[in-house]
């Protein structure tokens, strides 16, 4: 690995050892790391990876259970992000805090010194937007403005304190291609007057374009240093994915069946400005057959289930068919009496009213498709608490769901043990397809692998499974199929054996599929 | 200095069932408070205000001819708010179901049919449900806060009843006050026992519909689909429901009932339309639910007791010689007291002095 040293001098900031621990769990484990003064530096991972938790401990929002951060060679502490924005550090989330009833400049205003006038700040952020090529307007209102327009405040903002280290965070994973390239304009004036940037990215090859050298998380620890320019994106892939992955064991040769879920000219607009819109998704899901879709968080994940589900039907019919029947305008509980069961990846308030019992939970789930067992009463629809009790006690015992008391809050449970109730509540079922979006996100191991055997065994019986999951590991464990999405698209499924970690790197970094793989990393 | 609320890390079960009684205690220090300042006998005034209303048979008829139409608007305000839907104008529904319930026996009044009461009764309910309906359909259509809505409908209701009983409706033979004719006989709401008090049908129509709302939330599918709905609507969608529908069926049931228990306090109380026909029933409706913990069989009992502010109000006039006003301040105190337990139950207040730091963003 190549690393090209930067200047010699002492560097802005330097990290040792920095650790955060939550609970036993390393989220960043003794990362080590140099900001030269003037380089625009990528750090690079995959989700969960620790990016989020190493940027918030350097902007204060954190703070790091062991290690050390120097500043200009002198020892620092950042407990809070005034005190990072003191020292000189500015950041830019990536999502926004704007207040959309008010201007630009009133926005600003807001996280200044509350005596400073109106007037100077619309002055000053109008010579610095013009200065560094972000051109906005100070009166306009936040809610007449884009994305990438409402980014600009923020990166002014940061700006106004003079910051010699400004952060992004996945700046352009809301912005056109356009305003990419505008952004990255405005970094390179930055960097020509010898302020320093962390690029926060995942996309392989922006990075390679604009930054002097990336920094590669994995599991909470650094895995790599390089000059993204020497780089292909199908070595960066790699750092960031690694090649140290489970072993894969599934059973050979599983014969599938009939066609369960088929989804054909799948395109949705998104539904808004942080949304993602679907385009063109194509996939099919045969009995026996459990389909992973990997990809990075935030790429129509979230909206790819919505419209699975039915909980936001889609105008067309036939782009979407379970068992056959096309049920495009179909409402999720007319998908629950085809055979379909749906896990949301949100627990607390989608997949859960969390101060609502367990046995409110079941009904939540299965009011309509077990109406005959959990509801009497003809037109009245009178719960028979006593059905929907034992029908819980016998999901809690088949999951192994451990719990306070005969039917506690599911707000109470641990988020294993909630997972696991939601995961079995559709197993009980029996259903013939079942879509589950990130299955163990935030669960502990040993409820992790219950889940994902779970789910191989429910594929193994006959039904159709879709997986949908940021974990590589957990992707490679459950898959028949795996496609990628990236941008609200779909790739090609490929079996699982046949698919490299460096491809599957490639794909979810949004280099769009091709013949070979080092060509389209030259492509590009 | 500020003062900052911090939610607290666990509830306590024993003040959240304490609380209503805890702000009816302090509710009544602050009364005697009150009195007191005004130069009266704080216990002798408090006697004569909750007390005398309670102790005489006609006087508890008056009681729960005041309680009727709070319990029927409280009930189905429970139900909204339940569903967080935020409905503030019972009062505008209450009066467009006393105008649409009173078209029978102002426009016909030779009419003398049994058929005609239960017809008015239908009548008020439906007009009461079609004004709540309008802000139910701005809010589904345009995303309009209802609670505003709801509640500027309120004034243009009680202009229009204003125009109506000095305009069209007035009685020619009425020496130019602006009522209109006393109902007849068969369009009259009849009393429960006429031989002892004035007390009529709509407090049984209260508590029916206090039974079966409160059937309705423990027992039925749909009760819980209100309660899901109103703690998250996204956890709604994944089960089925839907929020838009549940705006129409919380306002439309809010305004029905809210218009039966006007029809029936025109025709069972009062005997014929005028101006004013209601002294905020709809209004203190909102703090009647609250105090019943939006809960239908809580709600009988707090619509008991806020009608006795109003009957305390009226006897402070007499005995005490105050203002009947009183009975409005100390439903103000009372609901700023269950709204303040409430927050102190989910929050502690912490005081911080040292100066604010600027450009602190919450991260």
């Amino acid at each position: 690995m190549t690393l090209s040293e930067g200047p010699a001098a002492v560097p802005l900031l330097s990290v040792r050892g920095l650790t955060k621990l939550f609970g036993s769990f390393a989220a960043c484990n003794a990362i080590d790391l140099d900001i030269a003064p003037g380089e625009i530096r990528a750090l690079l991972g995959e989700n969960g990876a620790g990016k989020s938790t190493l940027v918030k401990m350097l902007f204060g929002v954190l703070q790091p259970s062991a290690g050390e951060m120097l500043w200009e060679g002198s020892p620092v502490t950042i407990g809070s992000p005034g005190e990072a924005r003191r020292l000189g550090i500015g950041m830019v989330f990536q999502h926004f805090s704007l207040f959309e009833a008010l201007t630009v400049a009133e926005n600003i205003a807001l996280s200044l010194d509350p005596k400073i006038s109106l007037a100077r700040i619309s002055d000053e952020a109008a010579s610095l937007s013009k200065a560094y090529g972000l051109p906005l307007d100070p009166k306009a209102h936040v809610a007449d403005l884009s994305v990438g327009e409402r980014q600009r405040i923020e990166i002014v903002r940061a700006l106004l304190q003079n910051p010699k280290l400004i952060i992004l965070d996945e700046p352009t994973s809301v912005l056109t291609p356009q305003e990419a390239d505008r952004l990255f304009e405005t970094l390179f004036k930055l960097k020509a007057e010898g302020r320093s940037v962390l690029y926060i990215s995942h996309r392989l090859e922006e990075v390679r374009r604009i930054c002097d050298r990336a920094t590669v998380l994995r599991h909470g620890k650094v895995t790599g240093a390089c000059d993204p320019k020497h780089e292909t994106p199908a070595s960066l892939a790699r750092m960031m994915v690694g090649s140290d992955v489970a072993e894969v064991h599934r059973d050979a040769g599983t014969a599938l069946g009939d066609i369960r879920i088929e989804v054909r000219n799948l395109s949705v607009p998104a539904r808004t400005p942080f949304a993602v819109s679907l385009k063109n998704i194509a996939m099919n899901v045969r009995a026996g057959e459990v389909l992973a879709i990997a990809g990075v968080a935030g790429n129509g994940q979230g909206e790819l289930f919505d419209v699975l589900s039915g909980e936001y039907p889609v105008a067309e019919d036939e782009a979407i068919r379970i068992r056959g029947k096309a049920v495009g305008r179909t409402g999720i509980n007319g998908r629950r009496l085809l055979g379909a069961g749906f896990v949301p990846e949100e627990r607390h308030g989608h997949a859960a009213v969390s101060a609502m019992a367990l046995s409110d939970n079941l009904l939540l789930a299965r009011s309509q498709s077990d109406r005959k067992a959990f509801l009497s009463g003809g037109a009245f629809s009178v719960i028979r608490f006593d059905a929907i009790r034992s029908a819980t006690r016998r999901i809690c015992e088949a999951m192994d769901v451990r719990k306070s008391g005969e039917d506690p809050q599911a707000g109470s449970l641990s988020g294993g043990n909630l997972q696991k109730f939601i995961v079995g509540r559709e197993l009980d079922r029996q259903p013939s397809v079942l879509v589950v979006n990130q299955p163990t996100w935030g669960v502990d191991a040993g409820a992790a692998s219950r889940i994902r055997q779970a789910l191989i065994d429910l594929a193994k019986s006959g039904s159709a499974v879709v997986v949908i999951s940021q974990d590589l590991d957990e992707i490679f464990e459950v898959a028949t199929n795996i496609a990628v999405i990236s941008e609200g698209r779909l790739s090609e499924p490929h079996p699982a054996g046949t698919l490299t970690l460096e491809r599957i790197g490639l794909l979810m970094g949004g280099v769009h599929e091709s013949h070979s793989v080092p060509e389209a990393a030259h492509a590009h | 200095m500020r003062i900052e609320l911090q939610k607290r890390a666990r509830v306590s079960t024993l003040f959240s069932v304490l609380s209503p009684l805890l702000a009816l205690a302090l509710t009544l220090l602050f009364g005697a408070i009150m009195f007191w300042l005004l130069g009266k006998n704080p216990v002798s005034a408090l006697y004569s205000f909750f007390i005398e209303p309670l102790l005489e048979v006609w006087s508890l008829h008056e009681l729960a001819i005041k309680a009727a139409p709070l319990i029927l608007i409280a009930v189905g305000l429970s139900v909204c708010y339940r569903s967080n839907n935020w409905n503030i104008g019972a009062e505008g529904q209450f009066t467009i179901g006393a105008i649409t319930g009173s078209i029978l026996p102002v426009l016909y009044p030779a009419w003398h049919s049994p058929m005609i009461l239960p017809l008015m009764l239908i009548l008020g309910m439906l007009g009461g449900a079609l004004y709540a309906g309008i802000p139910a359909l701005l809010k589904t259509r345009f995303n309009t806060n209802e609670i505003l809505t709801s509640l500027m409908l309120v004034y243009i209701a009680q202009l229009y009843l204003d125009w109506l009983v000095r305009g069209p409706w007035r009685d020619p033979q009425g020496n130019n006050f602006p009522i209109t004719k006393t109902f007849q006989i068969e369009a009259v709401v009849p009393e429960i026992l006429s031989s002892s008090g004035r007390a009529h049908w709509a407090f049984i129509f209260a508590i029916v519909a206090a039974v079966a709302l409160w059937f309705m939330m423990r027992f039925m599918l749909k009760g819980f689909e209100v309660s899901v709905l109103g703690q998250s609507e996204r956890a709604g969608r994944f089960a089925g429901f839907s929020a838009r529908r549940m705006v129409w069926f919380s306002m439309l049931l809010s305004g029905a009932l809210a218009g039966l228990a006007g029809i029936s306090e025109v025709s069972g109380s009062i005997g014929h339309l005028q101006p004013i026909i209601s002294p905020g029933y709809g209004f203190t409706a909102i703090i009647v639910a609250f105090l019943g913990r939006l809960n239908p069989l809580g709600i009988i009992a707090s619509g008991l007791v806020l009608a006795l502010t109003y009957l305390g109000g009226e006897a402070a006039q007499l005995s005490i010689g105050i203002s009947d006003k009183v009975s409005r301040v100390f439903q103000g105190l009372l609901l700023f007291f269950v709204l303040s337990c409430d927050t102190l139950i989910h929050y502690r207040i912490r005081l911080i002095f040292s100066g604010m730091k600027t450009g602190e963003v919450k991260g």
